[in-house]
């Protein structure tokens, strides 16, 4: 049966079907990383081209075959035969190739340290004797078929029960019986199919989720109970029927409302006592403060009118209006968890080392690594401390720290900076500073990034509340005082009824809908904010500091040009070939090079941090560093600057390959597009050997300054702005950090949301970088909606104020006016953020509408789903 | 007159019965996630019962 059903699931024609593209947007970051386990075994494979069954990407030329089906690695196959083993086959039939492209090979030796009790203290949901629940992260959820697989774990182990899995979260919370299978056990299974969890140091710090989701729900939730059934009481006053029942209905329905609303006076609306609270206590007055006085001024004076039976009070309204200020910051919040990306810089750090004692290495979590310690870093892992080379041959990618993108080589006793990640054969490494104290993270503990960017005291909101409030306790003190004179009956009536009537409930709205609104709108864009409060500060900068490498280029394609001797077409086919067996940034760049057919290669070695050599067609091909070419032929006295690969062919040096980082093709377009409105400046870890190039592009107007380390960075972003500037920073990593959380928008370019998201304000899709200037001109649209928003409150206000202050208030009146302004507020920011999208040129498709944003606002869910 | 009485009292306990069910829905955590299951659905396989999960957990 399961044999047919794949039968019928095989790949017809696959061009680019739907699911292979998903996939590999979804894998793009571990195209390259992906293990090509067995080097030399490629030769041998007859299956040409097509794509992975498992994951849907390309195979290289030689692949791997099972049952009829081609797959790119022995990780995907391993995972097909595990799930049609375990008969989970449906896998693939829920969507076309929804696997995860199969990284290294997962050594349970890995996750080793996670049987350490102190560690599983830190993860662990709940433990007992014979049960254990757990979350884990796994980035790799993607599509429906993740959440199936990952649900039905148990068919994989005996010991493994009922797993959950969250999609927004990417979480997978799994119960199992440790006695049965180990917490390594359970990680190396779940890495096996393709979901490595991800652990980090961040990760075990991170309190546990509270409960407050709950609450919020619950607020609501009591907030729309209470005003329904008491808008349905009110109902006969609005049209004068209630004499109809006699004068005591009014009373009944009076006391039913004000205890239906006091729940909601005091549930639903904590959080607005607690932070006016909170805001007196300092001296501050936000928007809570008016909100709150509105409230008690309400309720107060509908349980006065209700015990001298005047009347049904004013419940409706007051519960309405908490309903709706209860519905803003839901928005909000879902907006907020919905793009939280502030990644901790220890989110980078691994969570386990290994380290050698008395001759055997072993897995400790990272926090327990000492000075003196010895450690074992192989390739691809992150350097965690300070250290000194013991043996090995170190060879430290430290573009996290520099953004010099060639990997640097080290000989034994070099001293080695955290940050660095090995390329090439395993280090010995003796750290010489704690963990806490490298270079790394004291670039990162810098003040800059202590700044606490969430203080919104200056916002646009609590600007206008200041004023709003001292302005509507004036009118009302007038009022009052106006009144005691003329008729000192209506004084009283007058002042509450003001304060009743301006409540700021659209001024509570503007900001948060708004900017929500252009939080989705951007985010469907690949475009993340951190919070609104990013957008009002956006709309200021006047001064845009660009960093170059990885931000305005790129490294991964094309730009290679050959020195030396021309290469015929089938040496350049021989180098291609041997090329795609490496997984080395350089080789992997050359292998994208045009060229027929791969040849097999036999004899292939690769040197870690040297170079590549095999036989191809009978011809021994070597490349690699001019050092290492230089070694192992005569002296090479060929130059070249920058990134160069060098090509020996039969013992006879041929020339290099110069691998220019390509600029991205838009950035000419964007910088002409930014130049005319706001200053420029280009920073960059790079020699200068790009100056020439990059000086065409800025012209002489413009700062362009090379060889920055990030200290330098960050002091120019700093003297910016004592000079009064607002400065928008636009980099690509972790050597950024500082500039980018220093400046007022810190905003990081990355080629894979997933993958990399340093601590910035804004995180852009590096395929977006074009529409930089429709953001910056969306900021400043949706700052002005905010303010318009704010007046459209203001006519409400006055109209209202207007009346009350006439001491003519009637309950109608205000259960009319209060919603209709949330209304038009609610329509107005949602509909002019959706439009000024469209104008400024950030959705061209004319079916992002009013609707759509509408839907926005209803469906939360619908906006980050991969389709 | 007093059938008013009756309506609202009727209405009001609808209300309490649903606002009741609406408490017990967050509180037993269906507002956690809100998105997953949606997509749980789309797979037709039924959702492995307790009792099919071969080891018992206490």
């Amino acid at each position: 049966m399961s044999q047919e059903v794949l039968e019928l699931q095989m790949p017809p024609a696959r061009e680019e079907p739907a699911g292979a593209h998903h996939a590999s947007a979804h894998n793009a970051g571990a195209q390259y990383a992906g293990a090509q386990p067995g080097g030399g075994r490629y030769a041998s494979a007859q299956h040409a081209g097509g794509q992975c069954f498992h994951c849907g990407e390309l195979c290289r030329a030689a692949s791997f075959a099972l049952e009829g089906r081609s797959f790119c690695c022995l990780g995907c196959q391993t995972v097909f035969s595990i799930l049609t083993a375990s008969g989970l086959d449906q896998f693939y039939q829920l969507q076309t190739s929804p696997g995860v492209r199969i990284r290294a090979s997962s050594a349970a030796a890995k996750w080793k340290f996670l049987d350490d009790p102190s560690v599983q203290e830190k993860l662990f949901d709940f433990a007992d004797d014979n049960k254990a629940k757990v979350t884990l992260f796994l980035p790799a959820i993607h599509c429906v078929a993740c959440v199936w697989l990952l649900e039905n774990l148990f068919k994989l182990h005996p010991g493994i029960g009922k797993s959950q899995v969250n999609f927004a979260r990417r979480e997978a919370t799994i119960t199992f019986a440790p006695t049965e299978i180990k917490f390594s056990e359970l990680a190396a299974l779940v890495t096996s199919i393709g979901y490595e969890p991800q652990l980090t140091l961040g990760e075990t710090e991170k309190a546990k989720p509270s409960p407050l989701r709950k609450k919020v729900w619950l607020q609501i939730g009591l907030a729309a109970f209470g005003f329904g059934n008491i808008m349905l009481m009110s109902l006969p006053f609005y049209f004068g029927l209630d004499s109809i029942n006699g004068p005591w209905f009014k009373t009944i329905a009076g006391w039913l409302s004000l205890a239906m609303a006091l729940p909601v006076v005091t549930y639903s609306a904590s959080d607005f006592w607690l932070s006016a609270w909170a805001g007196l206590r300092q001296r501050v007055l936000t928007l809570e403060v008016p909100i709150t006085i509105g409230l008690a001024a309400i309720y107060c004076s509908s349980i006065v009118e209700v015990a001298s039976h005047r009347g049904p009070g004013y419940c409706d309204s007051l519960t309405g209006l908490i309903f709706f200020l209860l519905c803003g910051r839901l928005f909000q919040k879902k907006t907020y968890e919905r793009l939280t990306f502030d990644r901790d810089y220890k989110g980078f750090f691994p969570l386990s080392v290994v380290r050698k004692v008395a001759g055997h290495e072993e897995s400790i979590a990272i926090s327990r690594l000492k000075t003196g310690d010895r450690i074992i870093l192989r390739n691809g892992e992150l350097l965690p401390a300070d250290g000194c080379l013991i043996s090995g041959k170190a060879c430290m990618d430290y573009s996290f720290v520099t953004g010099e993108a060639e990997p640097v080589q080290f000989d034994a006793g070099a001293r080695l900076y955290a940050g660095g990640r090995q390329a090439g054969g395993a280090i010995e490494v003796e750290t010489i500073k704690p963990v806490a104290q490298s270079y790394l993270a004291s670039l990162w503990n810098n003040e800059a990034f202590r700044k606490t960017t969430d203080n919104d005291f200056d916002s646009l909101t609590n600007q206008y509340s200041r004023r709003f409030t001292k302005l509507v306790v004036g009118i009302a003190l007038c009022a009052g005082a106006f009144w005691l004179f003329k008729s000192p009956a209506t004084s009283l009536k007058a002042f509450t009824s003001i304060l009743i009537v301006a409540c700021p409930c659209a001024l509570a709205l503007a900001a948060p809908l708004t900017h929500g609104t252009v939080q989705r709108l951007l985010a469907r864009l690949k475009i993340f904010l951190r919070n609104g409060l990013v957008i009002e500060r956006m709309a200021k900068v006047d001064t845009i500091v660009l960093d170059k490498t990885g931000t305005l280029t790129m490294a991964t394609v094309g730009g290679i040009v050959f020195h030396g001797n021309k290469l015929s077409h089938e040496e350049r086919n021989w180098i291609v070939s041997l090329a795609k067996h490496s997984t080395h940034p350089n080789s992997v760049r050359l292998a994208s090079l045009p060229g027929a057919a791969a040849l097999p290669v036999a004899a292939f070695k690769e040197t870690p941090g040297c170079g590549v050599e095999g036989d191809v067609a009978g011809h021994k091909i070597l490349l690699g560093s001019q050092s290492w070419i230089s070694n192992r032929l005569d002296k090479v006295t060929h130059k070249a600057d920058g990134t160069a690969v060098f090509v020996a062919i039969d013992g006879k040096f041929r020339g290099s390959f110069a691998l220019e980082n390509t600029l991205r093709p838009e950035v000419e377009q964007l910088i002409s597009k930014l130049q005319g409105r706001f200053e420029l400046a280009l920073l960059s870890g790079d020699n200068e050997r790009e100056a020439a190039r990059f000086e065409k592009i800025f012209g002489d107007r413009f700062t362009l300054n090379f060889n920055q380390s990030p200290a330098d960075k960050l002091q120019f972003v700093r003297e910016l702005q004592k000079a009064g500037r607002t400065v928008m920073m636009v980099g690509d990593g972790l050597n950024d950090a500082g500039a980018l959380r220093q400046a007022d928008v810190g905003v990081a370019v990355v080629e894979n949301t997933g993958a990399f998201s340093p601590a910035s304000d804004v995180i852009l899709d590096a395929a977006e970088l074009a529409r930089l200037p429709h953001v910056l001109a969306f900021a400043r649209s949706a700052a002005r909606i905010v303010r318009a928003g704010f007046i459209i409150s203001a006519l409400y206000n006055i109209i209202g104020v207007s009346i009350a202050a006439a001491g003519l208030l009637q309950p109608m009146v205000c259960a009319i006016l209060m919603p209709i302004s949330s209304a038009t507020i609610v329509l107005f920011s949602c509909g002019a953020s959706a439009w000024a999208a469209r104008r400024s040129g950030l959705i061209s498709q004319p079916h992002t509408s009013i609707r759509q944003a509408a839907e926005a606002v209803t469906q939360p869910e619908t906006l980050l789903q991969p389709s | 007159m007093s059938i008013v009485i009756i309506l609202i009292l009727a209405s009001l306990s609808v209300g309490l019965v649903f606002l009741g069910a609406f408490i017990w829905s967050v509180r037993s955590g269906q507002y956690e996630d809100t998105t997953t299951p949606s997509l749980r659905i789309l797979a037709d396989d039924p959702q492995p019962k307790i009792s099919e999960i071969k080891i018992k957990l206490k």
